[in-house]
Parts: structure tokens; C-alpha cells; sequence
């Protein structure tokens, strides 16, 4: 397992890398996050009314993203998480690759 | 037998059979292939076995009925489980991937203190326990349609069946199995809905094609004497579902025996995309659900309104043998419906029936039920399989053997994991006959208790350096004790009486107010009591980066 860690291309710039690794996914976060607000609680639940108004294919807007909308919303955030993370992990040096890592080299941090 | 029975029979038969086959191929002895399969399920598996694993007989059996009654209201049930899934993956599953134990009560046990540890245990098994119970009363409605048994009997086989493969194989076996009954319930779903849609709309995508009957479900609705089905709070006030909503959400992020799910994986990314493709294939459901509630109300209303009650279609009285499906005896020709018998409607249909009826009210053929009896049953197994396990763990590996067999060997330790689920399914058999509230309401509560226990513990745990076990320890009881206390307040059980809700908040809502309680105790509590020790800080730390360069890490994490 040491022989896949020192094969990866290692992380630049001593502990300065785990600083702004980090700051980039809270960054990250807190952006999926406001859309998951937004869509969900407020498109679906704080401007319902309002939004159901306007008609689409037979849908009431408000009622679409609250049954609907939203739903396809939160797949893409997911799928946006992973993508930014892989290329996070790739940027530095730190993607895993699943068949090197043979089950048991990331037992976590307690060990 | 009518032709229903023997194709529900032919299809239960076969689809139970593949499950065993699977669980006994795949059995295993060892404690890690019991608890987290060994670290070594593929991602798309990974996300097909979490899929089957918290789409239960709720969201099968229940959910659809529920929106088809509820209208926009239902949307808290869609919206609130769908998006406790973006939660789940972005604050909770890597990092707890990281850690790598086998249970979240060892995750906040490290995290902070033993005492935090046993109160988690507790309320796994507290919330796990209420769950299954709801699952096994999905699992005896099936039985009891279409076997032609008696709902405790139905209860009864149910029970059996899970516990055998349960009990043989641990989270392995459960995996496999668990994809195989995705595949069964996520078919059984959609092949009816799919039908429906294209004889109703003549297009065969029911998440599209729905949306062209809903002015005309809103005006059927309003003839017989119910909400307009699009309009918003009929049932509940704004706050109520802003809540609702959220704690649904909070809590599926919460939830024990999902949680455990991202410890199969076998790399920290893994366990991110394991979250994707577990709400890709729920979603596949849940985009379904609202549809399927709007066709089936829409032709239960349009089969029954202003036809007379000698002259019912064929699935009322099927259904109404069960005790579930209610013709008022003083009607002559149906004028109203509800799904409240205490309504006094000229017909009263419970929501647990309406996707299991849907293909017979539709019209469609006896296999097509069959099918769909097959799938409402694989919803119900593979989710009390996997809250079993948890029951299991909690019992054996965080309460027994912490404080009485510290030095046991695993094959004891499976060997009283086992006793615990034999001693959880008895207890829920007996509370599944007697349910406390129907399916959808017995797992929001769960949720509730998980919404206010768990997540704040846990996110804070990650995001928060400086919480402490006396702060975790004090948020989790306080919240998760004044959830349940306005449950018990609000609710009719245990022989208290119901008093008025709070504000418009119903039991189901108030888990996200706990949650808040919690998250509010802990950050003061944490505040006015000691930082935890630079061993854990450092922990907190390192699960918050990829393992790889670990090896470096260790000798200069010092840094902040």
C-alpha cells in the first residue's frame, strides 16, 4: 500500500495544501448547499403561490418544483460534488484510485 | 384461487427464491464481512443496495397513496427524503467513510466519549426499532390482499423470511440481495406506472405526461368532496411543512442503517459516488411516485363518482375484504371520498393501498399485480434487513459487549448480534400487528428521532473542532428527549390523551426543531466546558483529507 502512496504525485507545498484543499470544499459546500435551499424550501415550499401562477405542460410551477424539480436538482448537486472532488483529489495528488487501494489502506484516521 | 393469487404466488416464490439463493452464496462468518461486507462493494452496487435498503414499504406501499390524498402536501415526503441525500453526501459520508468504523454509535464513541457512545446506541436501536415496525405492517398488508391471510399471519411470514437471511449472511449477503430486490421493486414500480401513463396520456414517461391530467384531477377532487389537488397547505400550515421538510431531510441524513452503507465502499471517493448513485436510483422512484398517486386518484375518482354502491368495480370489493377499502353503508351512489374514515365519506380507501391497487383499478392484467405485490414486499424485506443489522450491531457490538464481554471473540460476538435480531423481530411482530400510527407515519417518526439524535452530533463532530463529548452528550438528550416528549404530548399513544400541536406543528415536524435544540446545547454546552484532547483535534483533522498521503501526515499535522 505504501508503494501506491509514494506513486501518486504527493502534495505540494507541506501542510499548506490540507489549508486550502479544505477551504475549497467548504467553498464548495456552502455553494450546493444555498442551491439546495433555494430550490427546495424555496422554490418548493416559500414562494409556492406564487410560482404556480405560471403553467407549464400542466404543471403549476411550484407544485413541479416541489414534486418534481427539486428532485432533479438534488441528483445534479451530488453529481456536481463528485465531479468538483475528483478533480480536487486529482489537483492534488491525492485521487484514489479503487483498484490500488485493496480494501484496507484507509482504515481511517483513528488507526 | 383467482388468477391474481397465483401470479402474486408465482412471483413472490420466484423473487424469494433468488433472495435466498443469493443470502446463502453469499454468507459469512467473520465480523467485518457481517457489518461492512469486507470494504469491498462496487459504488453502482453499493448505490442499488441503498437504494433497496431505505426505500421501504413507505415509500413503496405508502408514499404514492399518501401524495394521491395529500396533493402538494405530499411533496413533503418527496422532497424531505430526496434531499436528505445532499446532506448525507456532502457534510456526513466521506468523512465518516474516513473514520472507517463499522457503526455510527463507534464514530461519536471515538469522537467523544463512551457515555456519548451508549446514549447514540440507544437511540439507534429506538429509531431503527419504530422503522421496522412500520415494515412489518407494509409486509402484512401485502400478504393479507393477495395470500387471502390474516394481516397477523401476514406479519408472521414476513417476519420469518427476513430473519432467515438476515441472520445467515450479515451486510454481505444483504448487499447482494439487496440489489437483486431493487431490481424486483424499482420493475414492479415502474411497468404499472408506465402502463397507466400511456393509456391515460398516450405518453409512456409518467414524470412528463402526468402533469396533462392535473386540472382535471383538481376539478374530479373538488366534485367529491376533497382538496384541489395542486394548491398548497390544504392539510398542513406553511411552517408545518417547511418543517416537515426538513426533518424528513435532517433525518435521512441521519439515519443509522444508511449511514452504515458508506462504510461498504472501498475508497473515500467511492463512498461520494455511492451517495450519487443511491439517489439516482431512488430518484428513479420518486419522480415516479407523484405520478403514479395522480393517475390512481385520478381513476379511482372518475371509476366510482355518482356510480352506485351495488354497482362498484371489481378492486373495492377485493380490497375492501381487508378491511381497507370502506363502502358507508347508508350511501346508495358514491358522492364523496376519503381517506379519513372518520370523514363518514360514501367511500372511505386507506392511503397504504393505492400503488399495490393501482394496476387493478387501472384495469390491468393479474400479473402486472402480481408484480407489484412482489415489489411492495421486496421494499419491506430489504429495509428491515438492513435495520435489523443495525438493531444487531447497536445491541452487540456498542451495549453487550462494552460493559459485560469486553474480551469476547467474533464468533460470539455474531452469535449474540444474532440473538438480538431474533429478540427485535418478535417485539416488532407484536408492535406490527398493533400499529401505532399507518406505515408513512411510523417511519416520519423514526425520522424525527433520528433528525434530532444523530446529525447535529455527528456534523458537528466534523465541521467543529472544538465540540466536546459533555456538549455532544447533552445535545443528544435534550433534543432527542423533547422530540419525543411533543411526540407523546401531541400524539395518542401509550394511553395518553392528544393535545392540540404547537404552533401548527405536527409530531412529524417538530424532529427538526430537536435538531435544532440539540445543535443549539451542544455548541454551549461544548462552549463552557473543556476543549477535547489534541488527540481527537488531530483525528478531526485527518479525516477531513484523503488517506493517501497519509504516511506524510503523521509527522506534521501540527499544523491549523
Amino acid at each position: 500500500m505504501a508503494d501506491t502512496e509514494d506513486k501518486s504525485p504527493g502534495p505540494p507545498g507541506g501542510n499548506g495544501w490540507r489549508r486550502e484543499y479544505w477551504k475549497r470544499n467548504l467553498g464548495l459546500m456552502v455553494v450546493l448547499l444555498a442551491i439546495w435551499f433555494i430550490v427546495s424550501f424555496g422554490c418548493g415550499i416559500l414562494f409556492v403561490e406564487q410560482l404556480n401562477q405560471i403553467v407549464i405542460a400542466g404543471f403549476p410551477l411550484g407544485f413541479w418544483f416541489a414534486q418534481q424539480g427539486s428532485i432533479y436538482v438534488f441528483l445534479l448537486l451530488i453529481l456536481a460534488y463528485c465531479l468538483f472532488m475528483d478533480r480536487l483529489d486529482k489537483r492534488f495528488g491525492v485521487y484514489e484510485y479503487d483498484e490500488a487501494s485493496g480494501g484496507k489502506s484507509d482504515e481511517g484516521g483513528a488507526s | 384461487m383467482s388468477d391474481i393469487q397465483i401470479w402474486t404466488t408465482i412471483f413472490i416464490v420466484l423473487s424469494f427464491g433468488a433472495y435466498m439463493t443469493i443470502a446463502w452464496r453469499s454468507r459469512v462468518r467473520e465480523t467485518e464481512g457481517f457489518y461492512v461486507a469486507g470494504h469491498g462493494v462496487p459504488t453502482i452496487a453499493n448505490g442499488a443496495a441503498i437504494g433497496a435498503d431505505w426505500m421501504s414499504a413507505a415509500s413503496f406501499i405508502s408514499m404514492a397513496g399518501l401524495i394521491a390524498f395529500l396533493g402538494y402536501d405530499g411533496s413533503i415526503y418527496l422532497m424531505g427524503w430526496t434531499g436528505g441525500y445532499v446532506l448525507l453526501a456532502l457534510l456526513l459520508a466521506p468523512y465518516l467513510r474516513k473514520w472507517g468504523k463499522y457503526t455510527v454509535p463507534e464514530f461519536v464513541g471515538d469522537r467523544y466519549s463512551e457515555l456519548v457512545r451508549t446514549v447514540s446506541a440507544v437511540a439507534a436501536i429506538i429509531v431503527s426499532f419504530t422503522y421496522v415496525v412500520g415494515q412489518m405492517n407494509g409486509g402484512g398488508i401485502v400478504f393479507s390482499r393477495f395470500l387471502n391471510v390474516d394481516i397477523t399471519w401476514g406479519v408472521i411470514i414476513a417476519a420469518v423470511v427476513i430473519f432467515v437471511y438476515a441472520v445467515l449472511g450479515g451486510m454481505k449477503s444483504i448487499t447482494y440481495t439487496q440489489v437483486a430486490q431493487y431490481t424486483v421493486l424499482i420493475i414492479a414500480y415502474l411497468i404499472p406506472a408506465v402502463a397507466v401513463a400511456q393509456t391515460m396520456t398516450g405518453i409512456p414517461i409518467p414524470q412528463v405526461s402526468f402533469g396533462q391530467i392535473l386540472s382535471g384531477l383538481n376539478d374530479l377532487s373538488v366534485e367529491l368532496g376533497l382538496q384541489v389537488f395542486t394548491d398548497p397547505f390544504n392539510s398542513r400550515p406553511m411552517i408545518d411543512i417547511f418543517l416537515v421538510t426538513m426533518a424528513l431531510m435532517i433525518g435521512t441524513a441521519g439515519l443509522p442503517h444508511v449511514i452504515i452503507r458508506f462504510y461498504t465502499t472501498k475508497t473515500v471517493r467511492g463512498s461520494r459516488w455511492s451517495a450519487f448513485w443511491a439517489l439516482f436510483f431512488i430518484a428513479l422512484l420518486y419522480t415516479t411516485a407523484p405520478a403514479v398517486g395522480a393517475f390512481t386518484k385520478f381513476n379511482l375518482l372518475q371509476g366510482v363518482n355518482g356510480v352506485s354502491t351495488d354497482n362498484l368495480p371489481q378492486w373495492v370489493q377485493n380490497w375492501a375484504a381487508t378491511g381497507l377499502v370502506q363502502v358507508n353503508e347508508n350511501a346508495n351512489v358514491v358522492n364523496s371520498v376519503s381517506n379519513d374514515p372518520a370523514a363518514g365519506a360514501d367511500l372511505t380507501v386507506n392511503n397504504d393501498i393505492l400503488v399495490l391497487a393501482s394496476p387493478e383499478i387501472a384495469g390491468l392484467p393479474a400479473p402486472i399485480v402480481g408484480l407489484v405485490a412482489a415489489g411492495g414486499l421486496a421494499a419491506a424485506m430489504s429495509t428491515a434487513a438492513g435495520l435489523l443489522l443495525v438493531i444487531s450491531s447497536s445491541v452487540s457490538h456498542d451495549l453487550y459487549f462494552r460493559y459485560f464481554r469486553k474480551s469476547a471473540g467474533d464468533y460470539e460476538r455474531l452469535f449474540a448480534g444474532r440473538i438480538a435480531m431474533a429478540v427485535a423481530i418478535v417485539v416488532a411482530v407484536v408492535a406490527g400487528i398493533n400499529p401505532p400510527a399507518f406505515v408513512a407515519q411510523v417511519v416520519a417518526f423514526a425520522f424525527g428521532m433520528a433528525a434530532s439524535s444523530f446529525f447535529p452530533a455527528i456534523v458537528l463532530g466534523i465541521f467543529w473542532k472544538r465540540c466536546n463529548a459533555t456538549g455532544a452528550a447533552a445535545g443528544m438528550i435534550v433534543g432527542l428527549g423533547f422530540t419525543i416528549a411533543y411526540m407523546l404530548y401531541t400524539l395518542e399513544v401509550f394511553g395518553l390523551a392528544a393535545h392540540d400541536p404547537v404552533f401548527g406543528i405536527s409530531p412529524e415536524g417538530i424532529g427538526a426543531v430537536g435538531a435544532l435544540v440539540n445543535a443549539v446545547v451542544t455548541i454551549v454546552v461544548s462552549l463552557l466546558t473543556a476543549p477535547p484532547s489534541r488527540h481527537i483535534t488531530d483525528m478531526v483533522e485527518s479525516i477531513r483529507y484523503p488517506s493517501v498521503p497519509r504516511h506524510t501526515s503523521a509527522a506534521d499535522s501540527g499544523g491549523e
